[in-house]
């Protein structure tokens, strides 16, 4: 059993908190995104939160610092975007490669630097691998339905490339994650499972998929559980969601998840539901508290948060996480008796 | 019945020991989790080329839409998965599959259950995997080519996510019996579960379910070991389930519906019991298990159970009683107590003609004049049939049999209707032309005389100048002739035809009647009115003369033909003329007269006909691929000669494809497709009837034009490898390790005078249903709950016409066949050795490679891939053949024809048809075992032989894996095959006689059957110097499968 397999057995694991919601505040400009190294590129990046892993590294390590300082067990690395696929809007596909790379080093420092300041704590880096910006089992066209603006094959490749410079810049954890639709997920996991092939590596797996409205299903059209059946082909560290919804929204499909899942279940909602303006203004002490229904349930092994959170969310998280037990994992036996 | 099998076998379930429970999970966008205690889940299968001849037609018109909707009523009607499989040699199978599933997983309501992708290639298999985001079904991997590309597969499997049907299928070849059942499942099994890591509840065996009841030893046990297979597989094999169709077991009792529904029960019952918990069964032929009678249950169970040495023989004596108690009004004579024209419509619709002369006789006797019999009684009649057939209820056979009916009772009349037409007719050159009211004559005469000598029109003298003494080849005019109480401007009265210039029938001022009256009256003594303004025949005398030619030649309105005149032909070059046929037959049950030029027609034949008996449209027909351009140069004719007729296409190798891309342009007129006899009759009707004709058209021209775009669209995203690259990219074989056996008589031999009878057992029944528009797989097709009853009377009909083929030997089979040394020179040639008047001499023949841009290390085939290249130093073989059951067939069709029965003019061409590939399928097995003897072996039963699961094939010029006809030529100078039988070729290199069939014989066991596909211009200009042609003639002969 890994240091990781162990520690999920023992506690609840904490996730970091939203990545954008933090750099929201350096209110970076055109010129800070650039740096440069790239104030010649001929179209705006601003926007392009991966590429400040490369232009303003700093940046980055405060905050997967902050997270880890105030509870984190794993942060998440700054390459959602990180694929040729959702880079070619900033023409920066031939960065892919440093991209990650660079992202999960600066996140691993930091992660390593803080497991030898308490070993008693061990600190690990997920590489987070986001849905790109297009789905391969719907159609863009609503007058064409067979159209497909992406293949498993294009995904697959550029899956493969992500995690690839993700597991040599040094992260624990590959993360599949906001999942809206599942075949993009499922060539994301084709590709992550035969990089181990080929590199004799058992790197954990995590995936999380997003409910996006109150029907309970996922963009793609999925129940939660015909989502748990689609990706439990590969072994999983665990399954779960995050996104789109509020801690208290999530409640019923990780109930779900509960039941059916034989590996751990993730959470990591939103600072509950936007609002008005887009913003998410759910404080701390009030995602804690819808939390607190999960836990008391006993339905998750892994809880972070997503957008609109921040180090004081994931704080009052982690300190109500510390009085429960986590979800017990009953794994299958696998091998037959024959 | 199934929900108490499941209860039971619950129960037993119970006090099996169990302890962990490790469903299969499968989903679509809900899940579907299967359990032990689950009931028996049922696959949807309407959506699978192969089992639903319906579905495969909308796939092969594209028509996605509809083929939806055959998805959608499976899931409505309670299948938990449904299988969708496109492996048909015509269709671009991982195409259609991907844009099927495409389209499904846009439909919420279908795409909510699991999708089992079914496919005998993987390539298909994976590229359905690769759209699905639920976890599917893959429908199958077995260890028949060996265990590596089982783990491969397998693997690919796992780690695409989708659960696995396992066929019992080894190296070795199909589990027969328990032990090699559970010999291969077991061995399956463990590589699965222990190499491969696959989860075992993923696995789903397919036991194979075979007949029983089929009076040979050897199936005795098929259903018990199945059963008990089953069994040991759930006993010994955990969490894995098993799934079979369960129609196969009862395959030699179809025909006999309620043994075979007890049959399915019985089998049910037992095969869950023993474990079975997913399966394809048609639940309209299912009976509740309580419901059968107690001795059916009995025999049936001894069978199913092989209880008896002697079960199977009391079985089939048994079934004979169930049958007779069912089909005992099978000679219902009531109807003959019926009123006359009730009698008349009964024997047409049911294609009854042993009454229907007696019956016309009556109908003549108390008519007044012959032809009201045939306007009343008979065309009543065949209304009632028109309306059946329109609207689905009634299918081909049965209204080309009405035809017959209908055929002989107007022969019977003709002979009374020209008695009676020459009775009344006044003698020469006295009052024939007045046809004028006695009393109103003189009045009229005044006005016609004033009108005639002061005051005709301009438009009037002109047309009358080109109209008087019989200038309008040869036919009689007068104008200003009374009829009735009317005036017309022109008539010609031996047609019954009247010409208004400027639309008016002038009416006297005393006399005035209504437009509506006054057409009545003309109409009700059959005359015909066509009208032109007055700038018509001022401005375009040659058009308006043509109209009037082309309406005096036409039928009158009344009696057969009235509808309208078609001009039917099969192309130059081309021979084949069952499915031309059939639509002639039906378009005259419609009231169209057809001029029916035959076979082998020449363009100029075509044009000059239709132009001399001014047909209202054109139809052509073809089989064979150079026909395709027959008809696109026939259309760009018809255009330069200023036709305004449609052109209707049809025929085998059409498409809408062909017709949209090369034909519509080349003609301004309306061209339309029409792929089956049913529609023929509403097309041609819409397009001449005034009223819809000009819509229909403007319609189906923006169709074609639609099509031809999306057409273009989707043609661009091909890639091509150049010749050389894709030669390169080869299909190889391990010289040094693959099996070449040297033939055992090597040479030509030839077969003279075979006994059909020796042929029967190879017929593939199949086509023949599609030849007269049935749709479904044989013997399934007999049940089908559409077109069952339908054909199971066809293929009676068949049957006692086949009988009296072979007894009274009416064809003659004949063949010439030679195996022959020969190895593969400079990639795509096959050098082939032989002799001639003892003399050496050797021929190449030239092979066509795939140029399609393969993904995933898949070669480019070429049938030159199959022989040993010539620099490998081995001796290699080929083998080259033609057969043919097709002479006497025209002969024998003819006397059908004379004796009005097209059913069995058509019957026995179709037959000769099937003899004819029974016979190349006989004689492969034959060279197979004996003649070659590579598969001395080899033991298959006809089905198996339809499947061609067989080692070696046997391509034939003109289809998929060598569409080049001109190879043809080849293996006639070889086997000098028109002077050893005399089967000639046409110009377009069609065979003649048309049942005949030949090809080539590849033996290798790596041979396969593919589709050349698209071919680009480098590989054409590379042919057509290879073989010393004109690289024009190449391009002809290969054009369809030239790249645009």
């Amino acid at each position: 059993m890994s240091k990781l397999e162990e520690q999920l057995q023992k506690n609840i694991l904490i996730l970091d908190g939203a990545m954008g919601t933090m750099l929201q505040e350096y209110k970076f400009s055109e010129e800070d995104f650039r740096g440069d190294r790239f104030k010649d590129w001929p179209v705006s990046v601003q926007g392009n939160n991966d590429l400040l892993s490369l232009t303003q590294p700093e940046a980055i390590a405060t905050i997967h610092r902050k997270y880890f300082e105030v509870g984190a067990d794993i942060v998440e690395t700054n390459t959602f975007s990180a694929t040729t696929i959702a880079m070619a809007d900033y023409k920066m596909e031939e960065l892919v490669d440093e991209l990650n790379y660079e992202s999960a080093r600066i996140a691993k420092e930091v992660a390593v630097t803080l497991t030898k300041e308490n070993p008693e704590k061990p600190r690990f880096v997920a590489g987070a691998i986001g849905p790109t910006n297009k789905t391969a089992s719907m159609s863009p066209d609503v007058n064409d339905p067979g159209f497909r603006a992406i293949s498993f094959e294009e995904l697959r490749v550029a899956y493969k490339q992500q995690a690839k410079a993700l597991i040599e810049g040094g992260v624990d954890i590959l993360l599949v994650e906001t999942v809206f639709d599942t075949l993009n997920a499922k060539a994301a996991l084709f590709a992550i499972d035969e990089l181990k092939e080929e590199l004799q590596l058992d790197i954990p797996i995590m995936v999380s998929g997003t409910i996006t409205d109150a029907s309970g299903r996922t963009l793609s059209g999925q129940t939660a559980e015909a989502f748990l059946i689609s990706v439990s082909h590969i072994p999983l560290l665990s399954v779960g969601f995050n996104c789109a919804l509020g801690a208290k929204q999530l409640t019923p499909h990780l109930e779900v998840l509960n039941r059916f899942a034989s590996s751990g279940v993730s959470a990591y909602p939103n600072a509950g539901l936007p609002n008005a303006f887009g913003e998410y203004d759910q404080d701390a002490e009030e995602m804690a508290a819808q939390i607190r229904e999960y836990l008391e349930k006993g339905l998750v092994n892994i809880l972070g948060g997503c957008c609109g959170t921040t180090p004081e969310h994931i704080k009052a998280i982690a300190e109500i996480a510390k009085e429960y037990d986590p979800r017990k994992i009953v794994k299958p036996e696998f091998s037959t008796a024959l | 019945m199934i929900e108490t099998m499941n209860k039971e076998k619950g129960q037993e379930k119970s006090t099996e020991v169990e302890k962990i429970v490790r469903p299969l999970k499968l989903s679509g966008l809900e899940p579907l989790i299967i359990t032990p205690e689950s009931n028996f889940v049922n696959v949807g299968e309407r959506t699978n080329v192969a089992g639903s001849k319906k579905f495969l037609r909308l796939i092969k018109e594209e028509n996605f839409e509809e083929a939806l909707e055959v998805a959608r009523d499976q899931v409505d009607g309670g299948a938990q998965i449904i299988d969708i499989n496109m492996d048909d040699g015509l269709i671009e199978g991982k195409e259609a599959m991907v844009k099927f599933l495409n389209l499904i997983v846009a439909e919420p309501d279908i795409a909510r259950v699991p999708i089992m992708i079914d496919s005998s290639k993987w390539e298909i298999i994976e590229a359905g995997l690769q759209v699905v985001q639920g976890k599917c079904v893959v429908n199958s991997i077995s260890l028949k080519e060996g265990e590596e590309e089982f783990i491969d597969h397998a693997k690919k499997i796992k780690r695409y996510g989708a659960a696995v049907i396992v066929m019992a299928f080894d190296e070795v070849g199909q589990a027969d019996n328990y032990d090699r059942r559970i010999e291969i499942a077991e061995r399956s099994y463990n590589i699965l579960v222990n190499k491969v890591k696959l989860p075992p509840e993923d696995i789903i065996f397919d036991l194979n379910i075979f007949p029983v009841g089929t009076g040979m030893d050897e199936h005795k046990r098929n259903a018990i070991d199945f059963i008990e297979g089953t069994r040991w597989v759930k006993e010994n094999l955990a969490h894995c389930s098993i799934s079979g169709g369960v129609s196969n077991v009862s395959f030699s009792f179809r025909g006999n519906n309620p043994v075979r529904e007890a049959m399915h029960s019985v089998f049910l019952y037992h095969a869950i019991k023993a474990g079975m918990n997913i399966g394809i069964v048609n639940p309209a032929l299912l009976e509740v298990y309580d419901n059968i009678p107690k001795d059916l249950l009995e025999h049936v169970e001894d069978v199913i159970l092989d209880r008896r040495e002697d079960a199977t023989e009391r079985l089939l004596e048994f079934a004979e009683t169930v049958v007779g108690s069912k089909k005992e009004s099978k000679v219902d004579l009531s109807w003959r107590e019926n009123a006359l024209q009730d009698r008349i419509t009964h024997a047409l619709v049911k294609g009854i003609d042993a009454y229907i002369l007696e019956d016309i006789e009556q109908a003549r006797q108390e008519a007044e004049k012959p032809i009201e019999v045939i306007e009343g009684h008979l065309m009543i009649g065949m209304n009632v049939v028109g309306d059946l057939f329109g609207s689905g209820k009634m299918f081909l056979p049965q209204v080309v049999k009405s035809a017959r009916v209908m055929k002989k009772a107007v022969a019977y009349l003709l002979p009374y209707i020209e008695e009676a037409k020459e009775a009344p007719q006044p003698p020469k050159g006295e009052r024939y032309w007045q046809t004028a009211e006695p009393a109103l004559y003189g009045i009229m005469k005044e006005f016609a005389k004033k009108n005639r000598y002061n005051q005709p029109t301009e438009a009037e003298t002109v047309l009358w100048e080109s109209l008087k003494n019989k200038q309008l080849e040869g036919f009689k005019f007068r104008r200003q002739h009374i009829i009735g109480s009317y005036i017309a401007d022109f008539v010609c009265l031996k047609k019954k035809l009247v010409i208004e210039v400027d639309g008016l029938i002038h009416q006297l001022p005393e006399n005035k009647k209504s437009d509506k009256e006054r057409t009545a009256w003309l109409k009700e003594h059959e005359f015909r009115v066509i009208r032109f303004t007055n700038e018509e025949v001022l401005g375009n005398l040659d058009q308006v003369q043509d109209k009037i030619l082309r309406t005096l030649k036409k039928a009158p309105p009344s009696g057969a033909g009235g509808a309208g005149k078609v001009l039917m032909a099969t192309v130059k070059g081309d021979v084949h003329d069952i499915g031309k046929n059939i639509v002639s037959v039906v378009l005259g049950c419609n009231n169209y007269e057809i001029i029916d030029l035959g076979v082998m027609v020449p363009p100029e034949k075509i044009i000059e006909t239709a132009k001399a008996e001014g047909v209202d449209a054109i139809g052509l027909s073809g089989l064979i691929t150079p026909s395709l351009d027959e008809m696109v140069f026939l259309a760009k004719e018809m255009e330069r000669q200023n036709f305004n007729v449609p052109l209707l296409i049809g025929g085998a190798t059409t498409s809408k494809a062909h017709t949209a891309v090369k034909i519509d342009p080349q003609y301004k007129n309306a061209v339309a497709h029409v792929n089956d006899a049913s529609r023929a009759v509403t097309v041609i009707g819409d397009l001449l009837k005034e009223n819809t004709r000009q819509k229909y058209m403007s319609d189906l021209k923006a169709e074609y034009d639609k099509f031809r775009l999306n057409f273009k669209k989707r043609s661009k995203v091909k890639s091509f490898l150049p010749i050389d690259e894709a030669r390169k990219n080869k299909y190889s074989i391990d010289w040094n390790n693959t099996q070449i056996t040297k033939p055992n008589k090597p040479g030509i031999q030839q077969i003279d005078d075979f006994d059909l009878k020796e042929l029967e057992a190879f017929i593939d029944w199949s086509p023949f249903f599609r030849s007269w528009d049935l749709h479904g797989r044989y013997p399934d097709i007999l049940e089908d709950k559409v077109v069952g009853e339908q054909a199971t009377s066809l293929f009676e009909d068949a049957k006692v016409l086949l009988k009296r083929i072979l007894d009274e030997k009416l064809l003659k089979a004949k063949a010439v066949y030679g195996l022959f040394p020969a190895n593969t020179v400079n990639d795509d040639d096959i050098e082939v050795a032989y002799e001639e008047d003892s003399e050496g001499k050797t021929i190449l023949f030239r092979t066509l490679r795939q140029q399609l841009k393969k993904h995933g290390g898949k070669p480019n085939f070429a049938l030159s891939d199959f022989i040993a290249p010539k620099e490998s130093g081995i001796q290699d073989y080929i083998g080259c053949f033609c057969v043919t059951t097709g002479f006497g067939t025209a002969e024998l069709a003819k006397k059908f024809e004379e004796d009005f029965d097209d059913y069995n003019s058509i019957m026995i061409k179709a037959l000769a048809d099937r003899l004819a590939e029974a016979f190349a399928e006989y004689l492969h097995k034959k060279i197979r075992r004996e003649d070659w003897g590579y598969a001395p072996e080899e033991n298959l039963s006809n089905e198996e032989l339809i499947k061609e699961t067989y080692k070696g094939i046997r391509p034939a010029p003109g289809y998929p894996a060598c569409p080049d006809h001109l190879e043809k030529l080849s293996i006639w100078e070889i086997l000098k095959v028109k002077e050893r039988i005399g089967v000639e070729l046409t110009e377009s290199l069609a065979m003649w006689p048309a049942a005949s069939v030949s090809g080539y014989y590849f033996a290798n066991p790596e041979a396969r059957y593919f589709g050349l596909g698209k071919i680009k211009d480098d590989q054409v200009k590379d042919f057509a110097e290879r073989k010393g042609i004109p690289l024009k003639k190449a391009e002809k002969w290969l054009n369809p499968n030239i790249a645009d």
